[in-house]
């Protein structure tokens, strides 16, 4: 199987850690933009898009994880817990961004939102089910809770599919882009019903030929 | 844009004009692609001139107007609100000149009831007609009631902040209808017709329950997806300036309009 050249055992936890510094560069940037009058037009809307897409990107990276070790044997798995916390915290940014500078506190207003509009309801939803991975995310809880907490964490599909749904509903038009995000988390997620199928098919695939190395 | 003189009008918003440079890169004008800058980024090679407008349909003068004539009607400067669908609000100082001018020239029929609008359609100079991906049907459409089109408060603008319209702003020549949300001032206008039916509009094709033919700003009638209670003023207060204000039942110009739909559930024909 190709793999890339393997990392150093000894740099995982600092790639880690600099995934983390790299995740939240986006963030910290349009934040110095925004606070400084550079971001154009209507800066809290741009700055609440910029946070909101990112968390989206950040859960089709966790989303991305398996398939990618299935098809191409790179194996970075030690980076999904990042990418996944990441995107909880672009999520929660994202909405406090909407409640404090968007919508400057209006409890009124945010609560007849989040009720009445679909797509914020929506968003709403996915980020609230995010909040019990977000704290299982421990190696304590995965030890605690078993076979449970892969249950749980599949959650993540429906927060995904939910993410892109958000996404395109709250556009007045729903272009490439949006197609191209409900297109990654529709392929990721159906990836999860094959996968089994196709590793047993790859498996099959390959057997003969190392039954015929060892004969020969 | 060049330079372009107009007398001062007495219809002048007391809030502050919004920065020039908001009004002219915070745009939406689909017809240059979806996003707010994309007017300006991608309107550069658009040709505002030679122009004609033709107006036609329930007149007793049908006929096209050039450039130049239009620029010859007596031109006013006139500091408008403006509300977007999308609940944000500029300030704008347009120059123009009231619709009913240009309409008296043609003469319209006693069976003329309403006003329609045409964009103009050039794929080759508007990189949003061309391509796989084309957000609306072309040309955008708009329409108005006759009394709404001679009302004094609505303008064919030929130019803002003192110049010609930029480009991404709809030149040479737009509508501006400032009660009424900003997807109906149609943009780099090539037709008007007079009829007798209502027309049909673009974003009212597109979603008959999100935008109506009326289309009055209107913060007790919400959009399905957002509140229109309240806005948000481009240009103003930055980050952390609070800067949503309460939305104004037809963007503050009630007294002026409130009359055209007397009798009429705002909240059915919105």
């Amino acid at each position: 199987m190709r793999s890339l050249p393997a990392l150093p055992k000894r740099l995982h936890g600092p790639s880690i850690w600099a995934l983390y510094i790299l995740g939240f560069l986006p963030a910290v940037w349009g934040f110095y933009l925004g606070a400084t009058g550079r971001l154009p037009g209507n800066a809290v809307k741009e700055f609440e898009h910029l946070l909101g897409i990112w968390a989206l990107r950040f859960l089709i990276a966790t989303l991305a994880i398996t398939p990618i070790r299935d098809l191409f044997g790179v194996n970075w798995l030690r980076y999904r817990r990042a990418l996944g916390l990441l995107a909880f915290y672009y999520v929660m940014m994202h909405f406090l961004t909407y409640m404090v500078l968007d919508q400057t506190l209006l409890l009124p207003a945010i609560v007849a939102d989040i009720a009445r509009r679909p797509f914020i309801t929506i968003g709403m939803a996915a980020l609230v089910l995010l909040i019990p991975l977000a704290v299982t995310s421990n190696n304590w809880s995965i030890r605690r809770l078993g076979q449970r907490w892969n249950k749980l964490h599949r959650l993540v599909y429906v927060i995904a599919a939910a993410g892109a749904l958000h996404f395109a509903m709250s556009v007045k038009v729903v272009g490439p882009e949006q197609m191209l995000y409900l297109f990654l988390v529709a392929v990721l997620v159906a990836w999860r019903a094959v996968r089994k199928r196709f590793l047993r098919w790859r498996r099959q695939g390959t057997a003969p030929m190392r039954s015929q190395a060892r004969a020969g | 844009a060049a330079a372009l003189e107009a007398s001062k009008s007495t219809y002048r918003a007391d809030d502050p004009a919004t920065p020039e440079k908001d009004a002219t890169t915070y745009n939406n004008f689909y017809e240059f692609g979806t996003g707010k800058g994309d007017p300006a980024a991608n309107s550069a090679n658009f040709k505002p001139a030679p122009w004609t407008v033709k107006v036609d349909g329930l007149v007793g003068k049908p006929r096209e107007f050039g450039l130049e004539e239009l620029l010859a009607f007596p031109l006013e400067e006139r500091i408008y609100r403006m509300r977007c669908v999308e609940a944000w609000s500029m300030v704008i100082p347009w120059i123009g000149f009231p619709l009913a001018a240009l309409l008296d020239r043609v003469e319209p029929l006693g069976s003329a009831k309403y006003v329609a609008f045409e964009t103009v359609v050039r794929p080759e100079e508007m990189p949003g007609q061309s391509g796989y991906f084309q957000p609306l049907g072309w040309p955008y459409r708009e329409g108005l009631r006759l009394d709404e089109a001679r009302h004094p408060l609505t303008i064919l603008s030929v130019g803002l902040y003192g110049k010609t319209l930029p480009n991404q702003n709809g030149a040479p020549i737009r509508l501006v209808v400032p009660w009424k949300y900003g997807f109906k001032g149609i943009k780099s206008i090539v037709r008007i017709s007079l009829t007798e039916t209502p027309p049909p509009c673009t974003w009212n094709l597109a979603g008959p329950s999100e935008y109506g033919f009326y289309a009055n700003v209107n913060p007790a009638v919400d959009h399905p997806r957002w509140s229109q209670a309240t806005e948000n003023r481009i240009g103003e207060g930055g980050f952390f300036g609070a800067n949503r204000r309460d939305t104004l039942p037809f963007n503050g110009y009630a007294e002026d309009v409130a009359s055209l739909y007397a009798g009429m559930d705002l909240s059915v024909n919105f």
